[in-house]
């Protein structure tokens, strides 16, 4: 039984290890072909960021997993507005993620969709779970 | 229990899997599928090849209905299904051929 899952992310991507275990709880869902839809919000919107290394810290960079998402069906990635203009960015300093239609001759669309907090209500109010990292 | 290649000894988990993906050559893919009485041929290799560029460029494996969905892309219809992978592969097209490239189980698989 398919149900619409909802995995909030709000913390930085190092120094905590939520982004990471919510990005293979993410992924589990996903691989049990749930309905999974992602938001990045608060210091979250720091975990899409370009360019990210790690080798000074000592930890796997494990940003370059957010581009698979497209491939296990993850087509809805909400990042919250008032979020990236609080902290000075665009959806420009972000990854460009997508996912690729089959049924259209395998052609990207984007996954990434900028919100409102008014619009996050409603999308987080049509989910059967909600999961906060 | 390590597994033994032109007398280097390498590290494995209690499943077999690689501790060190840094240690993975195509030999040692081949002594490891040999292990589970398993030989590789083209078509093998084909799907190895495809796991260690996915995880080269995403950091994961793949899990297996993601596996299929790309394979059937990458190298057509004929071969991205079920039965073939499962055919190679008759583990877990994930779970194995991911053992012989030298990659981590896939997350999400039990």
């Amino acid at each position: 039984m398919a149900k619409k899952f909802l995995f909030v992310n709000r913390k930085a991507p190092y120094g905590t290890i939520y982004a990471l275990e919510s990005l293979e709880v993410v992924l589990i869902s996903a691989a049990f072909e749930q309905v999974v839809s992602l938001v990045f919000m608060d210091d979250g919107v720091y975990e899409l960021t370009r360019g990210q290394k790690t080798d000074a810290i000592g930890m796997k960079n494990f940003s370059p997993t957010y581009s698979a998402l497209g491939d296990y069906e993850i087509k809805n990635i909400y990042i919250e507005k008032e979020s990236l203009e609080a902290r000075g960015l665009t959806l420009d300093d972000l990854q460009h993620l997508v996912w690729e239609d089959e049924d259209d001759d395998w052609a990207e669309k984007d996954s990434i969709h900028l919100v409102s907090s008014k619009e996050l209500a409603s999308i987080m109010a049509d989910q059967e779970v909600i999961i906060t990292f | 229990m390590p597994i033994e290649v032109n007398g280097v000894s390498h590290e494995t988990d209690e499943e077999g899997y690689l501790v060190n993906l840094a240690d993975w050559t195509r030999e040692l893919g081949e002594a490891l599928a040999t292990e589970d009485d398993c030989e590789l041929t083209d078509a093998h290799w084909e799907v190895i090849n495809f796991l260690r560029e996915y995880y080269e460029e995403y950091q994961i494996a793949p899990a297996v209905r993601v596996l299929t969905k790309a394979i059937g892309k990458r190298l057509g219809k004929d071969k991205g299904n079920s039965k073939y992978l499962y055919e190679l592969f008759p583990y877990g097209p994930a779970k194995q051929a991911c053992k012989y490239a030298g990659l981590p189980k896939p997350t999400g698989c039990v």
